[in-house]
């Protein structure tokens, strides 16, 4: 028996099969390919993808783990695919949200005419945890605040494409978009070329050109740099997988040291000074002397040297307010405000807790939502209503009416779902997507991004802290 | 290049050389246990304190554990997450660094030390013992040969690959003069004390250096002890000998400043370079008339102080402490690396 034989779609929008054993023209190919293998044979290459990553050190750290141990991320072999014109709107989608976000945040953090004007409420937008008064009225270098974006996007039972959130701090996850093409080309040499997959790795090089062009200007190459909290940091080895990819040195907060506003790197040679920081450190660790005073992985005087215009930081300070959950629910109306177009992708519809009548349905439809605080990431601090239990539900509504400002709600979307495989067969498993986009000369974005895969049945989560995996994503030249 | 790169390349050599060693005195004493008579509790006392001591665990052990037998030295040597020196617990620190510094080694160098990592973690005593001690230690040795020779093989050999040459000549030179001096005593107070006694104990000193075919190579002559003080102290060839690696450390430290021979630019050159001249002009005799014990000590306490001196050089962070000369004949600990900071918060 073939491996798809006995696969149900369910009552789901199934990314392979649009019924029963009506495969997807675009599937097709890689559905011949994969009912052609046995079940020994897939389990051998899944088995050999496995032990690459682990002999590799693909891992993250678990936190809650006292040992700090590092796992791999679960990799489903069997790709996702996107046709090239579904991608293409989804492309002019997500430039269209980003070249709006950034101008929000160049307005918020200057003139506020955004506010003064009344399309969004100032207290909504000045109550944000991650926003920065101190970033008012600093230029920051050709205006971008948002380099790299990782933009989390669903689909419901439609198959309609929604934005979920803007990631526009330090999104994580590009390196094993990148991981699982090469683990992908390893296993199944010959699918590509009969399928036809838009290349993925010109990624870290796009990057770094991003990174030399916001730098100050200098009479040499400019020299950027990675810093990372640390090597216990969930991160880590993505941190250290781009920096070697980008030839540029990854470096902690002890390395730096600032000097008449300008920040150095401390070699065996003396001091030499750094142009552009790549910075996986959160703004309220980047700098003792400005945000928290406990941070050990920042630099003192960083905030200083940034200000006066001497290194370049990507992402900008401050860019967590447009992370906000109830900051998001405004992303149609900037595109609106700034952009004078419609917005091409759909938001999904949101609740305020902050306000009053909002709130109200919010605590009487707890069963029928996905309540999320306004400012956790890696799903936490969130509830999925329809899983609930009553206590959850009790304990939630206690913390809303607590603090409004830090919950929304939304809607419980049936999230799409694609063949899986669990244990010798496949079977439909909830998928997000989480497309990677740079803004540096222009804005480019690498076709597809990482699918995250909620392996456990049934669970709408796919946050790697909590039980997720991942599949390569395959955006075709062509629709089939 | 970074300092901080610097200091975890240095210390990711010392503890991967570390590990090997640590595995070559077991193995060793191990199998001279299989030439000796059945051997009471006192006796197996007697042929590990010096193993003990040369590791530079002797006070810790005892702490953990009552009874001085071969299972309780290899459990605490081998997989004791307690004993920082455990090998288990050396692959982790190498690894650990490596895990620092991954974008600047060579990608097979991380594979290699992060195998041998996953490798240890699933050891346990008795898979060791299942499997016979001998292979084991012998599989370590050979991950450590086979690391350097991949580092040696598929890393530039610039300023990075020099930190790691010294760490690892510099762990070197210190681990034979604490074998040497571990064994000053047994030779006094072996059980079966005996000339066949004693050769065997000096051909497994020999055979924990590797240098057992070299000797006789060498000197085409029989075990004898001076003979064998004057190959691991002065040979000027043997890869392993204390002299050979004072001068591969001072070659490297001379290729890291740029600074010629016979001049110093810094306090690690010239601590170097004086160990190296001392030992180029010295004889047998000279080490006798000082007491072997004297001169081990002495010369452990310069390694140690070039290990501080490249520390203030180069890697700039919280100092070391220097371990003091004693008189008593314990031996200085071994140096560790000082701690990292440690768990940091999650990012998103």
């Amino acid at each position: 028996m073939a491996l798809l034989d006995k696969y149900k779609p369910g009552d789901f929008f199934d990314e392979m099969f649009s019924a029963e054993g009506q495969v997807r023209p675009h599937y097709a190919a890689l559905f011949e390919r994969f009912q052609n293998l046995d079940q020994e044979e897939f389990d051998q290459r899944r088995t050999a993808v496995d032990a690459a990553f682990l002999r590799q050190g693909i891992t993250f750290t678990v936190y809650s783990d006292e040992q700090g141990t590092e796992r791999i991320f679960p990799f489903d072999l069997m790709p996702r695919i996107i046709p090239n014109s579904e991608w293409s709107k989804i492309e002019t989608g997500l430039i269209q949200r980003m070249r709006a976000l950034n101008l929000f945040l160049k307005d918020l953090y200057s003139d506020q005419r955004i506010l003064k004007e009344k399309i969004i409420p100032a207290q909504d937008v000045l109550t944000a945890k991650h926003y920065r008064p101190e970033m008012v009225g600093v230029p920051v270098p050709r205006d971008i605040y948002i380099h790299i974006c990782g933009s989390d996007m669903v689909r419901d039972r439609e198959g309609t494409y929604f934005v979920l959130e803007d990631n526009g701090r330090c999104p994580s996850g590009v390196s094993y978009l990148l991981e699982n093409r090469v683990a992908m080309k390893r296993a199944f040499p010959n699918l590509f070329s009969s399928v036809g997959v838009r290349p993925v790795d010109h990624y870290t090089q796009d990057l770094l050109t991003v990174l030399q062009y916001i730098a100050p200007p200098t009479d040499k190459a400019p020299t950027v740099v990675l810093l990372t909290p640390g090597i216990y940091n969930s991160a880590y080895f993505e941190h250290s997988f781009l920096a070697r990819q980008m030839g540029i040195q990854i470096v902690e907060g002890q390395d730096l040291v600032v000097q008449d506003k300008t920040v150095y790197m401390r070699t065996t040679k003396g001091l030499e000074k750094v142009d552009t920081i790549y910075r996986r450190v959160d703004d309220d660790f980047l700098d003792p002397k400005v945000f928290r005073k406990d941070s050990i992985l920042g630099v003192p005087g960083l905030v200083e040297a940034y200000r006066a215009g001497n290194v370049s930081l990507a992402n900008a300070i401050g860019t967590g307010v447009a992370d906000d959950k109830v900051v998001y629910k405004y992303v149609p109306d900037m595109i609106r405000f700034y952009l004078s177009e419609e917005p091409v992708l759909a938001n999904v519809p949101t609740y305020l807790a902050s306000n009053p009548k909002e709130c109200e349905y919010i605590v009487k439809n707890l069963e029928k939502l996905v309540v999320k605080s306004a400012n956790e990431s890696g799903g936490y601090g969130m509830l999925v209503g329809p899983a609930s239990t009553a206590a959850q539900r009790a304990e939630f509504k206690e913390l809303i009416l607590a603090h409004p400002r830090n919950f929304i709600a939304q809607p419980t979307l049936n999230l799409s779902r694609h063949p899986s495989y669990m244990d010798g067969h496949f079977e439909g498993r909830h998928i997000d997507l989480r497309p990677y986009i740079l803004y540096g000369e222009k804005i480019s974005i690498v076709p597809g991004g990482l699918t995250r895969v909620a392996l456990r049945k049934g669970s709408l989560v796919v946050n790697s802290s909590q039980g997720g995996g991942s599949k390569d994503t395959w955006v075709l030249y062509g629709d089939s | 290049m970074l300092s901080r790169v610097a200091d975890s390349l240095y210390w990711m050599s010392r503890y991967a050389e570390r590990a090997e060693n640590i595995a070559r005195i077991l193995d060793v004493n191990l199998q001279l246990m299989l030439d000796l008579p059945k051997l009471g509790p006192e006796e197996q006392k007697t042929l590990w304190e010096p193993v003990l001591r040369s590791t530079g665990d002797h006070e810790d052990f005892y702490k953990h554990y009552k009874v001085t037998s071969s299972e309780n030295v290899i459990d605490f040597l081998t997989l004791h997450s307690k004993n920082s020196n455990s090998i288990l617990n050396c692959i982790t620190t190498a690894r650990e660094n490596a895990r620092h510094v991954r974008e600047q080694i060579s990608f097979e160098m991380w594979e290699e030390i992060n195998r041998t990592y996953l490798w240890m973690k699933s050891q346990t005593l008795k898979k060791i013992q299942r499997q016979g001690p001998y292979e084991f230690f012998m599989q370590v040795k050979n991950a450590s040969h086979l690391f350097q020779g991949i580092t040696d093989g598929t890393m530039t050999h610039g300023e990075d690959w020099d930190f790691i040459q010294v760490g690892k000549y510099l762990e070197r030179a210190d681990m034979t003069t604490r074998i040497l001096d571990a064994n000053d005593e047994i030779f006094v107070r072996t059980p079966a004390n005996s000339q066949t006694g004693g050769t065997l104990q000096w051909s497994a000193i020999l055979r924990s250096c590797s240098s057992h075919d070299a000797y006789r190579k060498f000197y085409v002559a029989q075990v004898e002890p001076d003979k064998v003080v004057e190959f691991l102290i002065l040979n000027e060839f043997f890869p392993r000998s204390i002299r050979f690696c004072a001068q591969a450390l001072n070659d490297a430290l001379r290729r890291i400043s740029g600074c010629k021979e016979e001049h110093f630019t810094n306090l690690a050159e010239k601590l170097a370079g004086r160990v190296v001249a001392e030992l180029n002009y010295s004889a047998l005799e000279d080490i006798k008339t000082i007491g072997m014990h004297q001169y081990m000590d002495e010369l452990q306490v310069k390694l140690n102080a070039i290990g501080e001196a490249i520390f203030r050089t180069y890697l700039f962070s919280p100092p070391l402490t220097s371990p003091k000369p004693e008189a008593k004949p314990e031996p200085a600990p071994k140096p560790t690396q000082s701690q990292k900071q440690g768990k940091t918060p999650a990012v998103a």
